[in-house]
Parts: C-alpha cells; structure tokens; sequence
C-alpha cells in the first residue's frame, strides 16, 4: 500500500556502491544516448544495461513490475515515430497518411530502444539506491546545502502518506455525495475539490513536520552525520562501468555506420 | 557511575522552567493564546497540563520547545506597533535562565500525529536525526541510539526496520527515542496519546514513565485523560483561557489535592477526571432527537434487517493490474480481515472492536459501500436499498448518502466547503431534498453559533459535531461512525453517545468502530470483535 522508500531485502552488489557513483554513471550512458537516434547505439547500451540487472538485484520480473509505464510508453514512441516519420527507402506498408518504409521503422526502432536504454538506468538506480543514502551523498559529497535535501528527503516519506490520504479523502468525499460519476466537467470539479482536501492536509502535515524537525535542532549551520557517506574501489567500477558502457555504444555505432547526431540530422 | 557508562543519567541535566507575566499573541490573532503566565518547575518535576480548549497549552509546549515563530521581539516598540500581522511576545519565559530559543535540544516535543513525528524511513536514522543536528560525533551517536531504543522498548527491532511498517504507539515511542538521543533535560508531550489504541496508550506512558526514573529530566504533558497520567506525575497545573486581568494559573498542586478541589470546574471543563464517566441519555429513555423527523422511524421497524456482510474479505488496496504472468487481468489484494459475517437492523448498534490492523475501518468502510469486498458480499434489504440495488459500492453517491451515511476518523476529510451552514445544506441539495432537518440539526449539535465560521478553523470537539450533523443532514438509515470519540474532551463524548442513543430509538441503525467500551455500553447492540491480523481465526459475530 505505502511506498516503500527502504532497500530491506535487495542486497545486491551495486545496493553498496556509493549513489553518487551510480548517479555520475547513469548521467554518462544517459547524455550519450542523448545524442543519437540510432539503433545500434542504443541497443548496445541496452544489451549492457540488462546484464546488469542482476547486479541491482533486479528480475526481468521486476523490472515489468516497476518500470512498465516507461517500457509501453517508449514502445508507444516507437511505434508512432515509425508510422509518422517521413518515409525513405522501400514502403513496407501504406494505408494512406500512415505508412512504414524501412527508413521510418528504422527511425521507429532507434527511437524505442533509445527510450528504453535511457529509462532502464533510471530505474535501476532508484532500485538499488536509498533514498536516504542519497541524500547523505549529496549532502556530504556533492556538498549540496544538508536543509535543501534533508528538507527534501523527509517531504518524500509525506509523498507516500498523501497516497493513501488521497484514497481516503475520496471515500470520505463520496460519504458526503460528491461522486466520481457524471459529465466530465463534474468529474473534473470533483477532482478538484479532491485535490484541495489533499492540499489542505498535505501543507497541515507538513507543517507539523516541519515543528518535529525544528524541535530536534533541525535549521542550524552545523551538524554531524550519523552515516558517513563513502567511496570505495566499488564506486570506480561503477564509474568505469559507465564509462564503458557509453563508449561502447557510441564506437559499435560509428563502426556500423549509424551514428545519427540529432543536432545534426538531415531531414 | 563510572566513567565507561556515560549513560543517558549522566548526560541529562534536568532543567528549570521559570514564567514571568509570560503571554504569546499568534500572529493575526487578536486576543493573546496565552496571557499572565507566571509558573515555576523545579528540575525534575513532572507536570500534566490542564485546561480548557483555548487556554494555550500548546502554544506554552512550543514556546518551551523553541518552535514558535518569531515575535516582534515583545519590545516596547514592539507592542506599540500592535500589529496583529506579527505574532507578540510580552514577559518572560525561560529554561535555566536563557529563552527557549537559544537553546536547542534543550527540550525535546512530541506532538499527537504519529505520521509527523517520524522524520527519516529506518528506524535507526531517525533516532539518530535530532543527535546529528546538535552535533554529537557520530560513535556516540549510535551508542545513543542503541540506548534509546531499548530504553522505550523498540530495542529488538533492527536498525533499517522501516519506520512506515510501525504502529502508531510504536512511532510515538521512536519519537520518544528521538528525543532521548538529543539528551535533552526537558521533555514536552503535546497530547501524545490522544491519536491512539488502549494498548498504544499504555505502551506510551509507561515509556515515558521508565524514560523519566532512568534520565530524572523535568516532564510537561498535555492531555484530556487524567487517568492515564496521574500516577506518573506530582504535579497537575490548570491553565485558564487567556485573560487580560486574571493570572493565566488556575489551580496549581499535587494531584489529589488539584482533582478534589477543582473537579467540578475540570469536569465542565471536559477534562476526563478519573473515576468520572459523564451522564448521558440512556437507550428507550424517550423524547427522542428527531421527533419531528423520525422519518426511518416511521419506515422501519426496530429490529428490521438492513444491511448484511456475508463471508466479507476487505482490504484497502484495489486489484492490481500490471505483471508478466497476470497479464493484465486484475490480481486481487490480499485481505486485512476475512470470513466476516455480520448484520446490520435498524434502531439497532453494532459495536466493531479488534487490535491495531485487524481491519475494523477497512470492514467498516466496506460494509458502508466506500470500498469494495475482496471476496463476500454486502447486500442491503430493499427496506434500504428501496429499488437502489443490492450492492452498495455500486451505487452513485447521492444514492449512497440518503441511505447509508459514514463518519470519518478525521472530520476534515470531509469537509467540501468553506462555511458550517453550507456544510450542512450540502447533501440535502444534492438530494435536491428540501433543508427542514438542517436547523434541528444545528440546534441539536450546538452549531447554531458556528453557520458563517469556515469549517477547518473550528476547535476538534466542534469539527466533530460538525461531521456527525453534516452526514445526518442527509437522512440515512444506517450511520458508520470510525472511531468517533478518539481525541474526544468528556463534553462532546457525552454529547455524541447521548445524540446517537437518540438516534437509534429513532431506529437508525448506527455501526461504530471504537475502542471505547463506556461509548459502546451507552449504545448497547451487538459486538464485532475482529481477530489480530495474523491469526487464523477469523472474525466471528460475538454475543451482545
């Protein structure tokens, strides 16, 4: 029911290495990726980032279960992309506006697996990384303002709570006869009202929050840091990993030839 | 104590409280919370606080706690600008001899909300938060934590338990934690018991009672139910409502001596003096509320079958619909409760009773038509449902509320306007149902005073009238009611428990989750105890 924001039970190998790491990582196979609509590139990418799998103590299983709107939304991408795209080379198919050529599937293709190369570390990331870890590693190491994440870090766990409170400020609105049903410009308003009770709790928890973080000498200028935040060899392979990753896609795209800077496209 | 043992004993300093003509005006208020005050606690005394609503208790916990906001420096000049924009300091108000402020992790607070007084998602950060604020080196820190943790009884639990899975007399002792680990020589509870279950409530006070003998630190405690914290403290404290003239102290003394010569002023007060049960109207006594408007009265004989739950499993969460094997075809959740059988007869009261997540509300919830059965049924007699359908979770909502009507836990959640009068017009013209019942009711709950106030700025006694007269405002023949009196002062509690007597020899039918066994002895019926979570054994219908 609750968001889970603890790692309880995943002790795999990169559960350990520092979130900064794995963050600087991601970043370089994202920003590669980034560059080229090309489906080599991304593939390759893709290949690596499955192996990995394992390593953020991740199933094929689990990864559906957490990453499915990113996995249909990418192939609902590609999809469109392929039917929309101008057409070059041969035409596969023609049904009027819409038609594949093995130019626009080829342009569909990259366009998905790109997708999904760049959203997979995403969630393999947060699969892998506390949140609480994180912060401590922007807070210690990228030396980012400790009020700014701790701040930030202890609104996430009121994200999970406002969940279930959106569920029950629905029921208790329907206790009052204000229903779901009806024309869209009534559900629309019912929504809205919905969202203001939320609103009205949301800053009302906050608020009381925000007095138990002060009344335990939250806001001064120092503090220490119960859980010191640190790089190990671990992190250089996750660095290297990375590193690798990205330059592997991009030399088997410029060795197959497809290497397609976006910024440079030809139409 | 030797030196290696630098326990949590030797590193408390128990503090001193000193007030002088000490007075707080919340910023855009215009009379003061808290005027006059002049108090003296020695170190390592245990004070409850009494008093009516509005007296400023609270406001006097976060002044100690160091959280109010800043004030216009309770200068002269301050006062002479006497802009109401600005909260005002006058006085003094200080913990061995310096203001509140200055002085952080002085005093640790905990406040009444179980989900805000936890801050990180493990246990053990959270413990160690307030620590790494005050800057305690981090070896010591854990040490602290360790201690803490087994000081109020969470010492089993490991350390990255998460804080989400705990109950909420668990996440009230973790607070208390929090607050050992900071060492702090006062300790300050905001009602914090006032949100729990009978066993949460001892599991809290006994903490605390074990916390104090072991650290000495110097208590202030806030709550409505005397009982739970007399034998812990030496001395009670009454504080009246803020007054320009009078001093802020009531009554001040050792508790027997404060409860035999002020019973009768707490009593009125609402304060739940021990051995004190308020009187209220007992069942069939006649004269009944809705004399006028015993509409289900006149339609339904007592005793009439309503509503009836059969093999009822129930749990919050929908059917799911993602995952590899499932395709998309919904999985269904796994229930809180299952193989519920009960019934729900007109002028008749169902009691549900059962520990923490037992699923009392989710039953409750269902049985109301506000979720739907994991497996089972709730089927409503056509005597209800009069041509709506068997199935109350299919129906729309205004049909939904002209026949079943459900008080939540938190009054706020329902509230779907800015003014107590359109509160109460509310379902009836969604019913398009003329608003005869509207006046009696504001009458009835005390409300008459209230129409033009916005709803969310009323005290929690008011909110919770409020509540109750805006689902009946709507006429249903069933009333589920989840834990009306939590929190509850002893006035609105015999209010409530009187009006709903009323009510069911009107013959509605009224189902309420509570812990509350005097509450449930005023309304008679039957009783719903639900099994633990875990058990094997199901909810059974138990004897009347």
């Amino acid at each position: 029911m609750r968001q889970e924001l603890t790692l309880r039970g995943n002790h795999a190998l990169l559960t350990r290495a520092n979130p900064l790491a794995k963050f600087a990582a991601v970043m370089l196979i994202t920003m590669v990726l980034a560059l080229s609509i090309d489906w080599v590139s991304a593939s390759v990418a893709l290949a690596f980032e499955l192996a990995l799998l394992p390593l953020a103590g991740l199933t094929p299983a689990a990864l559906w279960q957490r990453g499915w709107p990113l996995i249909l939304a990418a192939a609902l991408g590609g999809w469109s992309t392929t039917i929309l795209a101008p057409d070059s080379g041969s035409v596969l198919l023609d049904a009027r506006i819409w038609s594949i050529s093995e130019g626009s599937l080829e342009l569909g293709l990259g366009f998905m697996l790109r997708g999904l190369a760049i959203a997979l570390p995403a969630v393999l990331l947060m699969s892998c990384t506390d949140p609480t870890d994180l912060a401590d590693a922007l807070a210690q190491k990228a030396k980012l303002p400790h009020r700014f994440v701790l701040g930030t870090l202890a609104a996430m766990r009121l994200v999970g709570l406002m969940a279930e409170e959106w569920q029950t400020i629905g029921m208790a609105r329907r206790a009052r006869g204000v229903g779901s049903h009806g024309n869209p410009l009534q559900r629309l308003r019912a929504t809205l009202g919905q969202s203001f009770g939320l609103l009205v709790q949301a800053v009302r928890r906050a608020s009381r929050l925000a007095v138990t973080m002060e009344a335990r000498g939250f806001g001064g200028a120092q503090r220490t840091w119960a859980r010191k935040s640190v790089f190990s060899g671990l992190d250089a392979w996750v660095f290297l990993g990375g590193l690798v990753i990205a330059a592997a896609a991009v030399a088997s795209a410029l060795a197959a030839g497809t290497w397609n800077m976006v910024f440079l496209a030809r139409q | 104590m030797s030196d290696s043992d630098t326990s949590a004993c030797s590193g408390v300093r128990p503090a001193t409280i000193t007030a002088r003509g000490w007075g707080w005006r919340h910023a855009g208020r215009p009379r003061p919370a808290v005027s006059g005050l002049d108090l003296d606690i020695r170190p390592g005394e245990r004070v409850l606080l009494l008093g009516p609503s509005g007296a400023g208790k609270s406001t006097l916990l976060h002044a100690l706690a160091g959280v109010l906001g800043d004030s216009s420096a309770g200068g002269a000049a301050g006062r002479a600008a006497a802009d109401a924009e600005d909260a005002d300091e006058t006085g003094r108000l200080l913990i061995d001899g310096a203001p509140p402020r200055a002085q952080r992790g002085r005093a640790g607070l905990m406040q009444q909300d179980p989900e805000t007084q936890v801050v990180l998602s493990r246990l053990g950060d959270d413990v160690a938060f307030g620590a790494e604020n005050l800057s305690v080196p981090p070896a010591e820190i854990w040490r602290r934590v360790a201690e803490a943790l087994d000081d109020v009884g969470l010492g089993r639990l490991p350390l990255d338990h998460p804080t989400s899975a705990l109950s909420g007399g668990q996440k009230q002792r973790l607070a208390l934690a929090g607050i050992l680990a900071m060492r702090p020589g006062l300790i300050l509870l905001d009602e914090p018991t006032a949100n729990l279950d009978p066993a949460g409530v001892l599991e809290v006070r006994d903490a605390v009672g074990r916390c104090l003998d072991k650290t000495g630190a110097t208590l202030v405690v806030v709550e409505h139910r005397v009982s739970v914290w007399k034998g812990l403290v030496d001395r009670i404290v009454v504080l009246r409502p803020g007054s320009a003239t009078d001093s802020a102290v009531l009554i001040d003394g050792p508790p027997d001596q404060v409860l035999a010569q002020a019973r009768d002023m707490l009593t009125a007060a609402g304060v739940w003096v021990p051995g004190y049960v308020p009187p209220t109207r007992p069942r069939g006594a006649g004269g009944g509320a809705a004399g006028a408007s015993g509409r289900s009265a006149a339609a339904n004989a007592a005793g009439q079958l309503l509503l009836a739950a059969e093999d009822l499993a129930v749990s919050r969460e929908r059917p799911r619909r993602a995952g590899l094997r499932g395709g998309f075809r919904p999985i269904p959740p796994v229930p809180v409760q299952s193989g519920i059988t009960a019934q729900v007869r007109a002028g008749e009261a169902l009691t549900i009773t059962g520990p923490n997540g037992s699923g009392k509300s989710t039953f409750a919830l269902t049985l109301a038509g506000l979720l739907a059965p994991v497996s089972g049924t709730v089927s409503a007699t056509l005597a209800l449902s009069a041509g709506a359908g068997i199935d109350p979770y299919q129906w729309k909502a205004q049909q939904l509320i002209a026949r079943i009507g459900t008080v939540f836990q938190e009054p706020e959640h329902q509230f779907v306007t800015g003014r107590v009068l359109d509160e109460l017009m509310f379902g009836p013209r969604q019913l398009g149902r003329g608003e005869d019942r509207v006046d009696e009711l504001l009458e009835r709950l005390r409300l008459t005073e209230l129409v033009d106030a916005n709803p969310y700025t009323l005290s929690g006694g008011e909110k919770r009238r409020l509540s109750v007269a805006t689902v009946l405002a709507a006429h249903p023949q069933v009333l589920v009611l989840d834990e009306p009196t939590f929190g509850q002062d002893a006035n609105t509690w015999a209010e409530l428990a009187s009006f709903l007597s009323e009510l069911l020899d009107d013959g509605t039918a009224v189902v309420s989750v509570t812990h509350d066994t005097e509450f449930s002895e005023v309304l008679g019926g039957t009783g719903l105890s639900l099994g633990a979570p875990e058990s094997p054994e199901p909810g059974k219908v138990a004897a009347p």
